[in-house]
């Protein structure tokens, strides 16, 4: 079976799963059935909220938060991954920076970022750039660092100058492990995107996740996890097709 | 240009800091034309002869020049083909091949002309849209000799370049670079390991010492053009020169 | 030295990664330049006050942060909102683990446990799992099972899936071997299969950790008393920045401690690994 099928098999199968244990719960009644909603439940939530447009709006408002935070921290990731490679005192410089503020967790800063800029946006966009900024630049800068010498040795002595062997070798050669960069940025934005719109947030879909919890409605914070995980997989499918137009000559073996 | 000799080594020696001297004094003249053999133990620093020659290293001592300029880096005039063929595996092989006249801004017609007449010359024409990953070894090396003649050098350097090939296929790229340099001329410094490798193909094989190196012998190969492997000049040639290499080998080994 | 970007000569003899530099001269290097940002910090911290540039309460420089937790460490609280992070990080990365190998383990091995949890795990894996936590809170209510119950489903994931992975890949030339040296069943498992998996259950463990120390604080946000987290985020009240930066270093180092813990533990148990 390829690897399509026994996917969509495995979601179908903990759809039923999810579905038996649902309304076995509500025939036999082991806990308050508003606590263990029902795929049916869930889906009248969605189809409530997607009338009403209620539903498009918060989607879009957390992408767009995670466009542009992770956009800006992409750029910059990028610029400085690049600009480390052809400067030896600036990797030595951000090598402890690095260190020094990677092993605490992004999250424990969110509340600092709700200080610096408020509850608005450009907190919660400030605060998804925080976050994907490091991990891709380390990222970046170790692909960067990577690029086989021999490779810059033969440009050179094809004529190559300083700008070409950034433009013409080091970006190309160290671009799958850019886009894998990337791919962990999109990652980390969707994993605290939720944590950020739980708090000093009014739109969004980890405000509708919240806003399940304070109405006491399971079905709605299902529903808006749903959403996320979709969100998560749309996000993930667009990078591949990226990656794949940009490395094709990766496939070509 | 004056009929001074092509290539200049003068007074090289190289040392990396704690690791001590890798490269003796070294003083060797390449002619233009010539297919000059550097062939050695492994780590008697031939390696990193070539390397400074082609401008990736700098000497601790003395001077290299190439048509009477001094080299102070690595520059189009000194192609350089590789052991492990360093194609851009993100280019095609034409996208290689034409890659130092891109470079050097010369306009699409030229460059397909350019391409064209190397790729037809290694026999690759029909690869034109390939990219790296889908030739065998003797194919990408032929693209990287392509490549680097394309940028019409004024020497070409080439370090090991078949020696990750398997011994088949070796012999048939000798056959190709032999029969290139009969109609390219060009001037080649080619550093080896393998004896019948050097025979066959230098005009002038340098056997050099142990570390740190220096030239231990000088052998002009009087050998036609085209050269048999089994001829008993050739045989001789073989014979004479491994003598001189075992007493280097033996040396490191002590 | 050099110039301050590398020139083309500087790329091609030593490539990206620039000359090897000695042990000594790179530690140095680091010094300095962890010093260097404490420096800048304090700088900017000092200038703000000077030039009056903003509050000077949103950056407070190091020496305002370490007193903030030095008051803390004084007055005794600290420790207690330490120990409280480190239970629950405790029993609910304990849990997950225990599950997680447990349940990695048997799905590992047995197909037919895997054909049930794997779509699952399949379904629930692209939900991030912070977008539970307001179920669990809901579910068990707002005080220490949901926050332990969340942090056992995060950690849960990480473990169950390396754990998987370790023991699918094992090499099954290896099982083979061991049987015809006449290992069945029990002894098979112990002292074949688990050993060959442990290098994947480990670095599990080790995501698992991380991913711990990662969610704990957003689960101490809402609804918590005592915790680093609650610390942070009762910061926000009173402008206490200090308090805020301080306990999020805490973390960090808790964070990095813990890591490290599970570090030690990969070299000691697969020393095999590592002779040198």
């Amino acid at each position: 079976m390829s690897a399509a099928a026994t996917r969509a098999a495995a979601m179908v199968g903990a759809l039923v799963l999810w579905a038996a244990i649902a309304h076995g719960n509500r025939w036999l009644g082991v806990v308050n059935p508003v606590l263990l909603p029902t795929p049916i439940e869930v889906g009248a939530v969605a189809e409530r909220l997607i009338r009403s447009g209620e539903l498009a709006q918060h989607f879009l408002t957390s992408l767009g938060r995670i466009a542009q935070g992770f956009g800006l921290a992409a750029l910059a990731a990028l610029g400085l991954g690049l600009l480390v490679g052809i400067c030896v005192p600036l990797r030595l410089m951000t090598e402890p920076v690095i260190e020094f503020v990677r092993p605490i967790p992004p999250l424990a800063f969110l509340p600092m970022f709700l200080v610096w800029f408020g509850l608005g946006e450009a907190s919660k966009i400030a605060f998804i750039g925080y976050t994907t900024f490091f991990p891709m630049f380390v990222a970046i800068a170790a692909s960067v660092l990577r690029v086989d010498v021999v490779l810059l040795r033969a440009a050179a002595s094809l004529g190559a100058s300083r700008a070409d062997l950034v433009r013409r070798v080091m970006l190309p050669a160290a671009l799958p492990g850019i886009v894998v960069a990337l791919r962990v940025g999109v990652g980390l934005a969707l994993f605290v995107i939720v944590g950020a719109e739980f708090m000093g947030a009014d739109a969004g879909l980890g405000h509708l996740i919240m806003e399940g919890r304070t109405f006491f409605d399971p079905a709605q914070i299902v529903m808006g996890a749903l959403v996320l995980g979709l969100l998560g997989s749309l996000l993930n499918t667009l990078l591949l097709t990226v990656e794949r137009r940009l490395l094709r000559w990766r496939a070509a073996s | 240009m004056t009929g001074g000799p092509k290539i200049q080594i003068q007074r090289v020696a190289k040392s990396f800091g704690a690791a001590g001297r890798a490269l003796a004094e070294v003083d060797l003249d390449v002619a233009e034309r010539e297919l000059v053999c550097i062939l050695g133990p492994s780590g008697c620093g031939k390696s990193t002869l070539l390397n400074i020659v082609a401008g990736f290293l700098t000497p601790t001592t003395g001077t290299v020049r190439v048509d009477g300029r001094a080299v102070t880096g690595p520059a189009p005039e000194r192609g350089v083909v590789f052991q492990e063929y360093a194609l851009f595996p993100w280019l095609t092989v034409t996208g290689n091949v034409e890659f130092g006249p891109l470079l050097q801004s010369r306009p699409a017609a030229e460059r397909k002309r350019t391409v064209d007449r190397y790729l037809d010359l290694v026999g690759l024409r029909a690869h034109a849209d390939k990219f790296p990953a889908q030739l065998s070894g003797g194919m990408k090396q032929r693209v990287a000799i392509a490549r680097a003649l394309a940028n019409e050098p004024a020497v070409i350097l080439m370090d090991e370049p078949f020696g990750a090939l398997d011994a088949q296929t070796r012999e048939t790229l000798q056959d190709e670079l032999s029969r290139i340099q009969r109609v390219e001329h060009k001037t080649i410094l080619f550093v080896t390991h393998s004896i019948r490798e050097a025979v066959y193909l230098a005009d002038r094989v340098v056997v050099m010492t142990s570390a740190p190196g220096r030239i231990k012998q000088v052998f002009p190969i009087k050998l036609p053009e085209v050269r048999d492997r089994f001829a008993p000049e050739f045989t001789q040639y073989e014979s004479d020169i491994t003598r001189v290499v075992k007493e280097e080998v033996a040396k490191v080994r002590e | 030295m050099a110039s301050f970007v590398s020139n083309v000569s500087t790329l091609v003899e030593s490539g990206l990664r620039g000359p090897a530099l000695t042990r000594r001269r790179a530690l140095a290097l680091r010094l300095g330049a962890v010093a260097g940002f404490v420096a800048l910090w304090s700088a900017a911290a000092g200038l703000v006050v000077l030039l009056r540039l903003f509050n000077p309460i949103f950056l407070p420089g190091p020496w305002l942060v370490l007193a903030s937790l030095a008051e803390l460490a004084a007055k005794g609280q600290l420790w207690g909102h330490v120990a409280a992070t480190l239970e629950r990080v405790a029993i609910g990365f304990g849990t997950g683990a225990a599950l997680g190998v447990a349940l990695g383990l048997a799905a590992g091995y047995l197909a037919p446990i895997r054909n049930v949890v794997e779509p699952l795990v399949e379904m629930l894996r692209p939900i991030p799992p912070l977008a539970v936590l307001p179920l669990f809170i809901v579910w068990v209510g707002i005080g220490e099972p949901s926050k332990i119950g969340f942090i056992t489903y995060a950690t849960f994931f990480p473990i169950f899936l390396t754990t998987v992975t370790g023991v699918r890949q094992i090499d099954p030339l290896l099982l083979r071997a061991a049987q015809s040296l006449g290992a069945r069943g029990l002894p098979l498992f112990t002292r074949v299969i688990l050993p060959a998996a442990l290098p994947d259950i480990l670095t599990g463990l080790r995501l698992g950790v991380a991913l711990a120390f990662f969610v704990i604080v957003i689960s101490e946000f809402i609804g918590a008393e005592q915790g680093l987290g609650y610390l942070i985020n009762d910061g926000r009240n009173f402008f206490l920045v200090p308090q805020m930066l301080g306990a999020a270093v805490v973390l960090g180092l808790l964070g990095y401690a813990g890591s490290e813990l599970v570090r030690l533990l990969e070299r000691r148990l697969m020393r095999w690994q590592h002779p040198a």
